[in-house]
């Protein structure tokens, strides 16, 4: 059963089209995420759903309605802004009860809708308090408190942990990914450019790019097989590797890079299979080991240490390996240093080739 | 440690401080008096002398019988001080038509001035509200004709206000007169609102619409609470602006509505016997007591507004 369908959506700015053709579709107690780069549509999309927007085309249903022409307050959605958007002038019970009052619940249930969440939230000794005594936490707290009382099918969540320091947000995700199992049948909808939070938090990511949703898929899809070159350079920390070569077919397939030869007999190609032609070869830096990790692997080589980043729980080696450079991860205890050669080795089967032209997974 | 330390102090008091280390440290002296210091309070001394001086004379001369007048010394304080000036000013000073001092001028001046103000300051912060967060159609259009309007002179459209106030029944009337003021506050006031509700987080604008509230619920509940600062200064701006105007006083109403700087100026220019000096100066003064006071008074209340109004969303 889904919960949320859109529809062909489009949305233009004047001649500035932000949103094309959009279709998704999520399913009831899911949780989406929107994941893209600075200005890719991420908050026009989700403005959308809310209904702050007035679309250009298209059509949006949440919980098997049409709700493309209805107001916010009619959609049975809350929302989660970045700048927690907390009205100044309430106290936090204010806060919460101002939704509420508008829709005209009884004030015997809204004491109690709000007891509830500040328990859910932790946030019952702050009940009377001003948005301005709160931390940038405690704020995120009551942000998610206003959308959790008004018992909505579906909440929104716009970059919301972005202005916290590292420790508050990963404990906050946490929290955030909590309340989402407790909700069961709480569809969420969470905006963010940050990939961990993306990777933690989703059921299904959906990676955007200029308006349109390249991939739509589990986090560990999304991870092993981007569809495109654009999904696997942006997914993944340190970045993915890419070689350019040319794919030779003999009687297996193999990748050619200049003095580079790598067996592709164990990649699995979709679609249409294998093509000769011109592509790029993507390695994750995490899928390259050396020395005796190497050692079982169907791919080996020597590289050449050009250059080492320690980062504490692992370092990162920048390496030439037959003329291109190739990254990985070691533990961060390692020995070797700039100008070592090592033996490294990967498992081809663990690759994204690309078509070199059209850029899409081979 | 606590050798080391011994050691360290010892160090400093035989003067085994490497030269470099010594030298200047803290904060740079200054002198107080020195050459450029003399230059700008000598300055800043001789601009405020020059801009109270008037009023010294104003006051003074206020507070002086005739007799004294007469002697001519403007500078001298008075000798007796009398109150008899001020009362007459208020009272029973004489303009050409009538004797009843500037009384009556301030409470025509009253009920102009409240009406214009509450009204011109809730339209327009509505309007500022529309432009800036409802974006509707037309509402660039509706702003660039608004703001045109500020750059047109008083003047041009004195006649034509007259012919369309005669037209709606409301010329000469009091009513007329704080519908042209209303009118002429409008666009600076909505510039003002609007540039003020811009700056408010628009997050909170979106919350605030998918928590359930309308176009009024958002001006009243979330928008009114948050501005107080932006009100403070727009009645600064209207009281001052509509208590001091003397133009639309003496166009569009008739002598029994005249305002009260219409009413001063025809005590100050009556011509019947002989120029009474010290009432005129208090008649003077007590016009512009009420701007004096509202920028005093809601100097405070506008500080405090600033402060109630920090809060970070
Ligand atoms: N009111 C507007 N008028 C014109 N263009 C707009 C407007 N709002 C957004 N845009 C444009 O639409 C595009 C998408 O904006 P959006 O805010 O959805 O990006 P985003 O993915 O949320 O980015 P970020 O991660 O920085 O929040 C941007 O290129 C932006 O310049
Ligand atoms: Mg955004």
């Amino acid at each position: 059963m889904s919960s949320v369908i859109i529809n062909d959506l489009s949305l233009s700015f004047g001649d500035v089209k932000v949103l094309q053709s959009l279709d998704l579709e999520i399913g009831k107690g899911e949780f989406l995420v929107l994941l893209g780069s600075s200005g890719c549509g991420k908050s026009t999309l989700l403005n959308c759903i809310a209904g702050l927007l007035d679309i250009t085309d298209g059509q949006i249903f949440i919980s098997d309605r049409n709700v493309t022409w209805e107001q916010p307050k009619d959609r049975g959605i809350g929302m989660v802004f970045q700048s927690y958007a907390l009205y100044p002038q309430m106290t936090v019970e204010g806060n919460l009860a101002f939704g509420l009052k508008n829709a005209r619940v009884p004030k015997a249930e809204i004491a109690k809708r709000i007891a509830r969440a500040a328990e859910i939230l932790h946030i019952e000794p702050l009940l009377k308090r001003k948005p301005a005594q709160l931390s940038g936490g405690q704020r995120q707290r009551v942000a998610i408190g206003r959308a959790l009382v008004r018992d909505v099918d579906v909440f929104l969540f716009d970059e919301p942990l972005s202005n916290l320091d590292a420790k508050l947000r990963a404990e906050l995700r946490v929290e955030i990914k909590r309340l989402h199992q407790q909700l069961e049948n709480t569809t969420m909808i969470y905006v963010t450019h940050d990939q961990i939070e993306a990777m933690t938090l989703a059921d299904r990511i959906a990676i955007m790019r200029d308006g349109a949703v390249q991939q739509l898929a589990d986090p560990a899809t999304i991870y092993n097989r981007p569809v495109n070159k654009y999904v696997a350079g942006f997914i993944g920390s340190p970045i993915i590797n890419f070689v350019d070569g040319q794919l030779v077919m003999n009687s297996d397939p193999f990748l050619k890079a200049g003095d580079l030869k790598v067996p592709l007999a164990r990649y699995e190609f979709s679609g249409n299979g294998a093509r000769e032609g011109n592509v790029v070869f993507g390695m994750r830096p995490e899928h390259i080991f050396m020395d005796k990790a190497a050692e079982d692997l169907p791919f080996r080589a020597e590289a050449v240490v050009e250059v080492i980043e320690p980062m504490g729980a692992d370092t990162l080696v920048w390496s030439r390996l037959a003329g291109h450079e190739f990254r990985f991860r070691v533990d961060g205890q390692t020995a070797i240093k700039k100008g070592d050669r090592i033996a490294v080795g990967f498992d081809p089967a663990r690759a994204s080739i690309f078509n070199a032209e059209t850029e899409m997974r081979l | 440690m606590a050798d080391t330390g011994a050691l360290n102090r010892a160090g400093v008091a035989a003067g085994t401080i490497p030269r470099e280390l010594s030298g200047p440290r803290g904060a740079r002296p200054r002198r107080i008096v020195s050459r450029g210091n003399i230059i700008l309070y000598g300055t800043l001394f001789v601009m405020a002398v020059y801009y109270l001086l008037p009023l010294y004379v104003m006051v003074v001369t206020s507070l002086k019988g005739m007799p004294e007048v007469r002697l001519g010394n403007i500078f001298s304080p008075p000798m007796e001080i009398t109150f008899e000036p001020w009362v007459k000013a208020w009272a029973t000073a004489c303009t050409g038509l009538n004797c009843e001092g500037l009384s009556r001028g301030f409470w025509n001046s009253v009920r102009i001035t409240v009406p214009s103000v509450i009204l011109s300051i809730a339209i327009a912060s509505i309007n500022g509200y529309a432009l800036a967060n409802w974006r509707f159609k037309g509402a660039n259009l509706f702003f660039t004709i608004l703001i045109i309007g500020a750059f047109i002179p008083y003047q041009v459209m004195l006649y034509p206000i007259v012919i369309l106030l005669r037209e709606m029944g409301l010329y000469g009337s009091l009513t007329g007169l704080v519908l042209v003021h209303t009118v002429f506050g409008m666009p600076i006031l909505t510039l003002l609102f609007r540039n003020y509700f811009s700056s408010i987080p628009e997050e909170l604008f979106k919350a605030a619409r998918v928590d359930g509230a309308g176009f009024w619920g958002i001006y009243f509940k979330i928008m009114l609470p948050m501005s107080l600062p932006i009100f403070v200064v727009a009645m600064i701006i209207q009281i001052t602006g509509i208590w001091n105007d003397f133009l639309f006083g003496v166009v569009y109403t008739k002598p029994d509505l005249y305002p009260m700087t219409v009413q001063l100026n025809n005590i100050v220019n009556s011509v019947q016997g002989v120029k009474e000096y010290n009432v005129n100066m208090a008649a003077t003064i007590i016009t512009g007591l009420v701007p004096l006071i509202v920028y005093f008074a809601s100097g405070k209340l506008f500080v405090r507004g600033i402060a109630a109004g920090a809060v970070k969303g």
